[in-house]
């Protein structure tokens, strides 16, 4: 463990103390199935990690490892082995790699991948979620709860809703005493959501450092890195020490007038999942241009604490289902929109880039909507590009590189002549 | 009525300017179109209002407007309703509802919310949690707030009453649906497919008790029919429960060989299965008849593996083979289509995989790839 974080901040801190935290997570998966300890599948938005934790069920998290291996350049053969087990191209890349990386016995440039004992599959926000675990189910034989999680389809949560879904996590509760013969005990679960409430609050204040100019870090590409514990291994003390150990370090580069590129000429919004498989190249693109996200909607799919979400000790199953409700692809497209546009404004953004991902239809249908309304109704300069968070064969690098390079040669035209104007 | 002919139906179902709905409001009605696959349009019955379920353009418009609006990896289906919602064809619509079948679905609901503001747009997130002793709870209040948006645009109180008496209307047109179905499964010779797909998307547009009459009559005309049994492959035919595939696809399917035997097109029309119990409260009845007769489909979770099911109807249809006839980009049924696939190798069921788009204009290709599979079925 890092027992040097007590001395003068480090440069990239948060990077070492989150390899070694993830290191020691893939170590524990490696073992679980051999070592009789649980596992229970679950997916990022309005995960329920707090309430499995409860039980001794070690979180796997099969889009984590669709992202990772994305980045660890093996998703291609991956969705290739998948397709080649009857998947349709057009279908998501992320469900593909994981099919892909069961048929090779779950082993990832990461480690060994436990089978689930149980799929609770939290639905929210992505109906593909429902047919993955569906799929898995299929292949595994394993138990599966539906956790279902209401769109928020209006302009907030009803009472109705929470009442749903508490009702369903009491019965999913039943299910877990029984699969594991651990009794529930609410107490143990209060004191893991303080955990979440800490490490939440201290991400916020991480995020809203990205308001300073320059921003001491890319609040898309780095945000999307350090958000893996908010989204991962909440409920731990460890998490709540890497976020106090981030926000020094993030507050060091303020203070130094230090960002992610040598001069901010740019700061965007971006909407959309990153390209993983072409991650670097992807965000060279933009800092070639001195362009920098000053906050993305990517960065919320695990959960919107920024907008003031947040798991609570005094209401336990209330606060997770409320939690659950409020991932960012559980918004209508409208809050969506509107999230848009007061990060446009909040975080003083010059544009704002939208990345289509064919993988994911929850993110991208509505996004050449909204497009329109936010170039002609709202003047803010917009660009869109296409490619995907999995699959590699999708990512055109010199089309993209013409079209960014196109787009941030027309801004610094506008800023010319709006000088001289 | 007289008895609609099958080329009035055909065009009454292909025509995309929607003269019943418009005929309807010019008579001083509102009408409610629902995007598939099931949507509780009973109560668009009881607010006095029209009910339509539409099935996006089936290649009757080109997709211009639309095509800067939604990428083009997403189906064809969602595509061209906004391209009709677009070009005024859905002008004569004062509402329309979307349900949680599917991202794209869902997001639709979203772009049309914006694109037109003057239509009570309801997104309904349907309970997909089907065991869960809330599920029925849950869809009730769903089901009241779908209520309160018809009672705004009515300016008038939905009574139990009328309620109770669509439910009956609705129920009356189940059972007749369900008639026409069994009759095809048991006597396919009797009933095309196709015919029975036309009987069935009429049922989206004509009003609800007109449409009964017109089953009713052609059922007592299908049964004084005289033909024949024929040597032809009995299939199911799976996949089709949102886009539909095109008329003349269907009828190719059919010249191939083949009798369909059962189908899930237009599934929403019928996606109730078992009656639904009249208990005095008519929008919980509602409820307990999607959360406990619920059809089986890729839209909605079931708790027993579909696969089960699928291998378990395959054999009491005693059908020859499996036929899935998807639209290309339609994400639920490319997800079932693996596991489905696997589960009828396991059961030495023959199946063959065809997948179409709404603007699809060349069939032979589909025909022949039915055409070697009734072979290699039939004659192997």
């Amino acid at each position: 463990m890092a027992t040097t974080a007590q001395a003068a901040v480090a440069s990239d801190l948060g990077k070492t103390l989150q390899r070694d935290m993830l290191a020691k997570y893939y170590g524990a998966l490696e073992t679980a199935n051999e070592d009789g300890v649980p596992v229970a599948y679950l997916f990022i938005p309005g995960n329920i990690s707090e309430l499995t934790q409860v039980f001794g069920f070690l979180p796997v998290y099969p889009e984590i490892n669709a992202l990772q291996c994305g980045i660890k350049k093996v998703a291609g053969e991956n969705i290739v082995r998948a397709e080649d087990l009857g998947y349709s191209s057009d279908v998501c890349g992320y469900v593909k790699n994981d099919i892909g990386l069961m048929l090779k016995d779950r082993r990832s440039p990461f480690g060994r991948l436990p089978k689930p004992d149980l799929l609770a599959c939290n639905y929210s926000g992505c109906n593909t979620f429902i047919k993955w675990f569906e799929a898995l189910a299929h292949f595994y034989g394993s138990e599966f709860f539906l956790l279902d999680i209401p769109y928020i389809r209006e302009s907030g949560i009803s009472p109705g809703d929470v009442q749903y879904v508490v009702a369903q996590l009491k019965e999913l509760i039943a299910r877990c005493e029984a699969r594991t013969g651990v009794t529930y005990s609410e107490a143990r679960l209060r004191e893991i959501l303080e955990y979440s409430r800490q490490a939440e609050d201290l991400w916020v204040q991480i995020l809203h450092l990205a308001r300073e100019r320059p921003s001491p870090f890319d609040s898309y590409f780095e945000a999307v890195f350090y958000m893996a514990p908010v989204n991962m291994l909440r409920g731990t003390p460890e998490s709540v020490e890497y976020y106090r150990q981030v926000l020094r370090e993030m507050k060091a580069r303020t203070e130094e007038k230090r960002g992610p590129v040598p001069e901010e000429k740019f700061r965007v919004v971006i909407e959309g999942p990153p390209a993983w498989p072409h991650f670097r190249s992807f965000w060279e693109l933009f800092k070639r241009w001195g362009a920098v996200a000053v906050a993305s909607t990517y960065s919320k799919v695990g959960g919107l604490y920024d907008q003031g979400v947040r798991h609570d000790p005094s209401r336990p199953l209330e606060s997770i289902a409320e939690y659950a409700m409020n991932s960012y692809t559980n918004w209508n497209l409208a809050k969506r929109a509107d999230l848009i546009l007061r990060y446009v404004k909040e975080y003083e953004a010059d544009a704002l880039v939208i990345h289509s991902v064919k993988s994911c239809r929850s993110f991208s249908v509505g996004q050449a909507d909204f497009r329109e309304a936010f170039v002609n109704e709202l003047g803010i300069p917009t660009l869109m590009i296409e490619s995907d968070l999995a699959d590699p064969r999708y990512f055109q690098e010199a089309q993209l590189r013409n079209r960014i390079d196109a787009f941030f040669e027309s801004l610094t035209q506008r800023r010319l002549t709006g000088v001289t104007a | 009525m007289a008895t609609l002919s099958d080329e009035s139906l055909r065009a009454l179902v292909e025509d995309v300017s929607f003269p019943r709905a418009r005929e309807w409001r010019e008579a001083g009605g509102k009408v409610v179109g629902s995007f598939p696959v099931y949507a509780p349009m009973e109560l668009v019955h009881a607010a006095g209002m029209l009910p339509v379920h539409l099935f996006g353009a089936g290649g009757g418009v080109e997709i211009e407007a639309a095509d800067s609006r939604i990428q083009s990896f997403v189906c064809s289906i969602t595509r061209s309703t906004l391209e009709l919602g677009l070009r005024g064809n859905l002008d004569a619509f004062d509402g329309l509802v979307f349900t949680n079948i599917c991202d794209v679905a869902r997001n639709l609901s979203g772009v049309f919310a914006r694109n037109f503001p003057a239509k009570t747009v309801t997104y309904l997130h349907l309970p997909q949690n089907i065991t869960s002793a809330a599920a029925a709870d849950y869809m009730t209040g769903e089901l009241r707030r779908f209520l309160a948006s018809l009672e705004r645009m009515n300016g008038g109180h939905v009574t139990d009453d009328a309620l109770a008496h669509s439910v009956a209307v609705f129920e009356e047109n189940r059972a007749l649906m369900r008639e026409l179905h069994e009759v095809r499964a048991r006597m396919p010779w009797l009933l095309p497919a196709s015919e029975a797909y036309l009987l069935t998307r009429a049922g989206g547009l004509l009003p609800k008790e007109e449409h009964s009459q017109l089953l009713r009559e052609r059922l007592a005309e299908i049964r004084r029919r005289t033909a024949r049994p024929m040597d032809k492959m009995r299939i199911l035919l799976l996949g089709s429960f949102c886009e539909q595939p095109p008329l003349t696809l269907l009828r190719a399917i059919e010249d191939a060989g083949c009798y369909v035997l059962e189908d899930d097109l237009a599934l929403g029309l019928r996606f109730v299965e078992k009656p639904v119990a009249a208990n005095g409260n008519p929008l919980r009845a509602i409820a307990e008849g999607f959360v406990r007769g619920g059809a089986t489909s890729s839209v909605c979770h079931t708790v027993r593996p579909k696969t089960e099911w699928l291998v378990e109807r395959a054999r009491d249809l005693k059908v020859d083979g499996v036929l899935f006839c998807t639209a290309k980009f339609c994400e639920p049924a490319l997800y079932d289509y693996v596991p489905y696939k696997e589960a009828l190798e396991k059961a030495e069921i023959p199946h063959l995989h065809v997948e179409f788009e709404e603007k699809m204009t060349a069939f032979e290709q589909a025909k022949t790839q039915v055409e070697t599979f009734v072979e290699s079925v039939l004659f192997a």
